[in-house]
């Protein structure tokens, strides 16, 4: 907790130190909120770092020496709610990809904080797309990989980047979780076990720790961060695309009663019901994700299906182990509107569904006064094969002024 | 040039094709051939068109099934001159050289990435092995029909023989352990030792004159690599970075073969010696979400399609599936508009300039009177996000109709759709790229 508190004070002060610089102003022939119906001709006014006011451009006098960009279109800064950018570098190459340790099929001490690269190519790549905000951390390739993080796309270090420090831990059920050879986990009923075991260690640490200096364990890294799930202050982050893993995460969360949010969900839609039920949300796997092996069944319309069933559900961009090495939301929204999702819903998708997701929805996800200023700009139709992405503002500062 | 003669239609083309003319009357027609149609009509007959113009103007066989596509759009299929649909494979592990390897002999036509293609409007593909080896086998053209064996999708030259090409590829993807080339020298150098002795292997024949005595014990390898030497043969070359490129260009100069370039993730670098190149038909493209993923696509940026086409290299695109869905064929073109491409360029980039690539294009690639009916109805622009394909014809037999339910299936994914793909994304697993 203390580490948090420092990394917060950090970013304080650089919210501070860039107050002079974030007096902007964003003129939009349409502004989508994402708080409301969209805004023709509209003015989002940012004073340091935070939206002031926004509404018809007619009913809004914008403040002398504001810096003032306009666009076609204005959407809340976009958010990646499950990616491994800054993590997982562009060049694919032993040296820059930290997404993924294989030492053991249990991590959860692993921090997305200590393995942030804030200056990695990728990290510039979203953010010139528009993406503002990402969920980024440990890949779900075994049985709990490590920690997650919410960044901001700014900064060149990671505690000017931060929002979250410890945002969800990253498990896996299903063939990422799966170790070749004569290690463990190398079934699913073994997955299930192993998992239960260490959420089973980390309730009787938690007792255990609360009892006399006598009895008191050993401080374990590794079961203080599982307490905080036990102890419902992160939830876990379970990737399982088949239907009998998403089972499988929901009947561990009704044992452990722990918060959960359900990862890639290829086959969500065969078990709606089921997810709905148990009120989990969902950040839905990558639109374009390949359709081999365990995702052989994903639909291109799945994000259609859970928003109407009423479950709350994010797109990510993922994690890809090759070409691309990061996939961009903004793609994979655009797919999903096209697939029965719509332009509203597929919005709300990466921008304020996300956020709340993430539990940063007091931040940032939608265009509302008192929010932070991350604003993307586009030349028409965001999800478009053909527009572009003309600007970025984050914390009210422009961060990309790109044609992209 | 060297074209290939119009086919002899197989039967197996026609077992599915309409003996009843089929008008498609109102879309707004893209016959690449010519301006676009506002209000068009397009006839096909015996699977083959028969009629392209203004419905004003276009006479409807009275014998003809109607089709009113009011508010569609239709152009022809699409090209994909670099597919690994079906599962294909190619050589093995024991060399860096397989001439003789057949995609022919590999491809698995159950593979429900033959059916997505259809779904993606995708007509014509060559479907190839690779690229783990310096030549990894010879590739083959398909038509996208429907078909229980792959002699239903094979396509025929005009004197019986199939049509395909030979897949080579340069960099880090043939770089592995002995018996395959350590560097960049060593590969090129193993390159050119197969191609001399296929030199003094068609020499040899030659001087034989027919005479069985003096005739060098057949060679399969050697064979397809004379049919390169001799022109009769494209070769698919995958190479990424500007220097691999350019080894490329110095290969087929000093064996005067005819090459596609594959991939050129680095195309944009070198734009003007690969246009100055004689041997080169074109550049196939693969434009990619971000940049990297391997070392050698860290440059692979969308504005390639772009300044390859300003510069006069005929430039067309390809899917690479599964490194990208054959469903979403169309993206990869607006993605070479969305920076700065031409929009009638890139229309022709996933048409004829793929049907040129295959040498295809007295036969497929345009809406033209005489060429194969390979067209697809789509619900609007062809570069928008929001359209979809609607129906999907080859050689005048429908192949994909999305108001079917198992058609749908295969469009929007869903349980099922992916029936009998591999378990392991190929390639992928193995760190290597398709």
């Amino acid at each position: 907790m203390r580490r948090i508190l420092c990394l917060a004070s950090v970013l304080g002060c650089c919210i501070a130190a860039d107050a002079g610089l974030a007096q902007t102003a964003v003129r939009g022939g349409i502004v989508h909120t994402a708080a409301g119906e969209p805004i023709r001709d509209a003015v989002v006014v940012i004073e340091d770092g935070r939206i002031s006011e926004v509404g018809p451009a007619s009913e809004i006098a914008i403040p002398d020496g504001f810096r003032t960009l306009s666009a076609e279109v204005v959407t809340p800064g976009l958010i990646d709610a499950r990616c491994t950018i800054g993590l997982s570098g562009y060049l694919n190459q032993p040296h820059d990809q930290d997404q993924m340790e294989q030492s053991e099929p249990v991590q959860p001490e692993l921090r997305a904080i200590d393995a942030y690269n804030p200056h990695e190519h990728l990290v510039a790549w979203a953010r010139s797309y528009g993406v503002t905000t990402i969920h980024t951390g440990h890949a779900p390739r075994s049985l709990i990989s490590g920690q997650t993080a919410v960044l901001k796309l700014r900064g060149g270090t990671v505690s000017e980047a931060v929002v979250k420090p410890l945002a969800m831990i990253a498990a896996t059920l299903g063939e990422g979780a799966r170790e070749s050879g004569k290690k463990s986990p190398g079934t699913r009923a073994k997955m299930a076990s192993l998992l239960r075991a260490e959420l089973v260690k980390a309730r009787e640490y938690i007792a255990k720790r609360a009892s006399d200096d006598e009895k008191r364990p050993e401080q374990s890294l590794r079961l203080d961060a599982l307490a905080k799930v036990i102890e419902s202050e992160v939830p876990l982050l379970v990737t399982a695309q088949r239907a009998q893993d998403i089972l499988t995460a929901l009947r561990i969360r009704d044992e452990f009663q722990i918060p959960m949010v359900l990862d890639g969900a290829a086959e969500a839609y065969e078990v709606v019901d089921r997810i709905r039920d148990a009120g989990v949300q969902v950040i839905l796997h990558p639109t374009m994700m390949r359709s081999r092996g365990e995702t052989e069944n994903l639909s291109f319309e799945t994000a259609a299906t859970l928003y109407a069933a009423g479950i709350r559900t994010a797109i990510q961009g993922g994690y890809e182990p090759y070409v691309p090495k990061s996939r961009l939301v903004l793609f994979e929204a655009g797919v999903a509107a096209a697939h029965g999702l719509g332009f509203e819903n597929a919005l709300r998708s990466i921008t304020i569904d996300a956020a709340r997701i993430l539990g940063v929805d007091g931040r940032v996800g939608s265009i509302e006064v008192g929010k932070d200023g991350d604003l993307a700009l586009f030349d028409g139709d965001p999800f478009e094969y053909t527009s572009h992405c003309v600007g970025v503002v984050i914390d009210g500062v422009v961060v990309s002024e790109a044609t992209r | 040039m060297l074209r290939l003669p119009p086919a002899i239609a197989l039967a197996a083309a026609l077992a599915g094709a309409q003996d009843v003319p089929q008008a498609f009357i109102g879309a707004r027609v893209i016959p690449i051939a010519g301006p676009e149609i506002e209000n068009g009509t397009v006839v096909i007959h015996d699977g083959k068109i028969v009629a392209v113009g203004e419905s004003s103007e276009t006479a409807t066989p009275d014998s003809a099934e109607r089709h009113d596509v009011a508010g569609k759009v239709i152009m022809p299929g699409f090209v994909d001159t670099h597919s690994h649909a079906g599962n294909v494979e190619g050589g093995d592990g024991s060399g860096p050289m397989h001439p003789d390897a057949r995609a022919l002999d590999s491809i698995n036509v159950r593979d429900a990435r033959l059916q997505k293609a259809q779904a993606g409007g995708i007509t014509t593909a060559n479907i190839m092995p690779g690229s783990g080896h310096l030549l990894s086998g010879q590739t083959l053209y398909v038509k996208h029909r429907d078909g229980k064996t792959i002699d239903d999708l094979l396509i025929r030259c005009a004197d019986g023989s199939l049509a395909y090409g030979v897949k080579m590829a340069n960099g880090t993807n043939s770089r592995r352990d002995p018996p395959f080339p350590g560097t960049r020298a060593k590969s090129a150098a193993l390159v050119r030792e197969r191609f001399v002795r296929a030199a003094e292997y068609r020499d040899r024949v030659a001087r034989a004159e027919g005479d069985p005595e003096k005739l060098p014990p057949r060679d399969l390898g050697l064979e397809t690599l004379v049919e390169i030497l001799e022109g009769k043969r494209v070769v698919h070359f995958h190479t990424h970075r500007h220097d691999d490129i350019v080894t490329v260009l110095r290969l087929a100069e000093e064996f005067g073969f005819r090459v596609v370039l594959q991939h050129v993730s680095d195309g944009w670098l070198v734009a003007d010696q690969i246009a100055a190149s004689p041997h080169v038909l074109g550049a196939s493209l693969i434009l990619i979400d971000s940049p990297g993923g391997k070392i050698e696509a860290k440059d692979n940026r969308l504005e390639t399609a772009r300044i390859l086409d300003a510069a006069g290299v005929l430039t067309g695109f390809h899917s690479d599936d599964s490194i990208t869905d054959s469903r979403l064929f169309n993206r990869m073109a607006a993605l070479g508009v969305r920076a700065g491409m031409p929009r009638e360029r890139a229309l022709y980039g996933l048409t004829m300039a793929g049907a040129q690539m295959l040498e295809m294009e007295d036969r497929i690639g345009s809406l033209e009177p005489g060429k194969d009916a390979d067209l697809i109805v789509l619900s609007g622009d062809p570069l928008s996000v929001y359209t979809q394909v609607l129906q999907t014809w080859v050689d005048g037999s429908k192949v994909f109709d999305r108001s079917n339910p198992k058609d749908r299936l295969y469009a929007e994914g869903g349980f099922g759709a992916s029936h009998d793909q591999g378990a392991i994304l190929h390639g992928i697993a193995k760190g290597e790229h398709e």
